[in-house]
């Protein structure tokens, strides 16, 4: 099969002959897959004009706003948080953008389950929600160990034997500060935005999930 | 912030009153989201994006 560029132009979705070039594949794929007007709608199904499918993007915008608030703590370090007005706000907003994160998080998961939001091939698109939650509480955990205060003493001290009695205390020691900082650093905004990214593109891949069809059994 | 929450006690249930007033308010939030009526910016969309 001579199928080097001959596809070369062809509209998005023509089934091309097997090319050998990755990259002309890769593009092939991604133009079935996800076309742009799937990407970044104008319009969508008329169900779609809810509330409850506002929480999701709210969910986005308090992750963007604990990210932001994040990278400046993390370059003034501990001093300033605890010692300075300045450094005490955001010390705050990071902690109730974190808050409101959990709060939307939540109602977008109970709005998704409520309308069985894994049906027709959505599978990964909850169970990548369900990792994204696993992460944000440890996320969350190691937060409260990073704050170097008396209180992150205390939960740190009393965490151990639970981590200890689980048989994992040898490679996740909530006394080594180093540890539990640069996890707490390094997992939220490396870990959860790589899968929150996942998560969107695949839900623009279908398009958001009809309604159950009140006649009975999920319509195709 | 060092002073213990005051807990609400019905039988099984103990629950701090901040976490039972979070709960209530995003149980209310999420009620909210339901009834309340969304605002269509012009015409009703169609099925883009949907397979
Ligand atoms: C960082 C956390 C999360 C973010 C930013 C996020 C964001 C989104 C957004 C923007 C959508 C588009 C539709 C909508 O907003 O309703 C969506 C869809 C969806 N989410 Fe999440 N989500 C998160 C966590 C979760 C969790 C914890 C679950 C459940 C365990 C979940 C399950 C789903 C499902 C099943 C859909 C697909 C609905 C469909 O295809 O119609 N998500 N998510």
């Amino acid at each position: 099969m001579s199928a080097t560029s001959s596809s070369e132009g062809a509209s998005p979705g023509a089934t091309a002959p097997e090319s050998r070039s990755w990259t002309l594949r890769l593009r092939q794929a991604i133009d079935r897959h996800l076309p742009m007007d799937h990407l970044l709608p104008d319009r969508q199904p008329y169900y779609v004009g809810s509330w409850v499918y506002v929480f999701g993007v709210v969910t986005i915008a308090a992750l963007a706003w604990v990210i932001a608030s994040g990278v400046v703590l993390s370059f003034m370090g501990p001093q300033w948080w605890h010692d300075s007005r300045v450094g005490r706000f955001f010390n705050s907003l990071h902690f109730w953008s974190v808050q409101l994160f959990f709060i939307f998080m939540v109602l977008h998961l109970w709005g998704q389950y409520f309308m069985a939001g894994w049906r027709s091939g959505r599978a990964a698109t909850w169970m990548i929600g369900v990792i994204i939650f696993g992460i944000s509480i440890l996320t969350a955990f190691t937060g409260y160990l990073s704050q170097q205060n008396f209180a992150s003493q205390f939960v740190a001290i009393n965490a151990k034997d639970a981590m200890n009695g689980a048989g994992i205390g040898a490679f996740f020691s909530v006394l080594n500060f180093g540890q539990m900082y640069g996890l707490h650093v390094m997992l939220l905004p490396i870990g959860i935005t790589i899968l929150v990214v996942a998560h969107i593109v695949m839900v623009r891949t279908r398009g958001v999930v009809k309604p159950i069809d009140p006649e009975g059994g999920a319509r195709p | 912030m060092d002073t213990p929450a005051a807990y609400f006690h019905w039988g099984f249930i103990l629950i701090s009153v901040p976490n039972l007033i979070v709960i209530g308010g995003m149980i209310v939030l999420f009620a909210i989201a339901l009834i309340a009526p969304f605002p269509h910016g012009g015409e009703e969309g169609d099925d883009v994006g949907n397979k």
